[in-house]
């Protein structure tokens, strides 16, 4: 089971993978807001990082543009317009805390032997094509028009929505 | 090599999990939704690459549920902002009044 050699590729997705998880729970850890938010950018980083481990270099630079950069930004200004002195208080709930990590450890339970019981076959090799951009814009625009499209229409509604939300009343 | 890459994944959605579920801070509990939904785009890429039928299809998945994951995050702020303007608060357990 532990017989795996050590290849560019392990020593790669072990580096990423120590960045990820400690970054995520520094994340849960913290008890500044923003100390939260730089962690959780270290986060998305390291899985732009093993993005590019699994050839699919176009998302790696779709997540750091959209997480590491838009979203973390946008949580930073969430913050700002919501308590400027954002501390998160001492647990005052032990109680529910401890039933929110046993209800996270037992369905990490099932889901690490759901993974270990599963005959995972070795695939054929990935053919991920040259440019792998250029891929994606092909399948994009022959396969997937009409969900692209209705992605556009999505997010026209979405950002519209969070203007007319956030915007002052009464004036 | 797969299930390394599922079990990365497992691991960090249950620490989302776990976020969303304790922590009292709105803006906490959404930064813990977005871990949780890069645990699924980790998947859906490593299932793209090491699945029965490697194809890019799951890149394609991964990208349209980065961008519905952008308009949630949005809509999400501006409730917050909304309801912090109302109310003077974002601890979630304030917002009770349905409950009663």
């Amino acid at each position: 089971m532990f017989n795996i050699e050590v290849t560019g590729e392990f020593v790669a997705f072990f580096v990423f993978a120590v960045i990820i998880i400690s970054g995520a729970v520094l994340m849960v850890s913290f008890t500044k807001v923003v100390h939260m938010v730089i962690s959780l950018a270290a986060v998305f980083l390291g899985l732009a990082g093993m993005f590019v481990l699994l050839e699919a270099e176009f998302v790696a630079f779709v997540q750091v543009l959209i997480y590491a950069g838009a979203v973390s930004i946008l949580m930073v200004f969430g913050i700002m317009m919501t308590k400027h002195q954002a501390m998160q208080d001492e647990p005052k709930r032990p109680v529910h805390e401890a039933l929110s990590a046993i209800a996270a450890l037992c369905l990490f339970g099932i889901l690490f032997y759901a993974i270990r019981i599963t005959e995972l076959s070795v695939p054929e090799q990935f053919q991920a094509g040259e440019d792998n951009t250029m891929e994606i814009g092909k399948l994009l625009y022959t396969g997937y028009v009409i969900p692209f499209e209705l992605v556009s229409v999505l997010l026209t509604v979405a950002f519209i929505g969070a203007i007319v939300i956030a915007k002052k009343e009464a004036d | 090599m797969l299930s390394s890459y599922l079990t990365m994944a497992a691991i960090l959605f249950c620490i989302g999990l776990y976020g969303a579920l304790a922590k009292r801070n709105a803006v906490v509990v959404l930064l813990c939704i977005e871990l949780m939904l890069n645990a699924v785009n980790l998947n859906l890429i490593a299932f793209s690459k090491y699945g029965v039928v490697p194809s890019l299809t799951g890149q394609i998945f991964s990208l349209f549920t980065i961008t519905v994951a952008a308009a949630e995050v949005a809509v999400g702020i501006a409730i917050l902002i909304a309801l912090f303007r109302s109310r003077g608060t974002v601890e979630i357990d304030e917002f009770d009044e349905m409950r009663r």
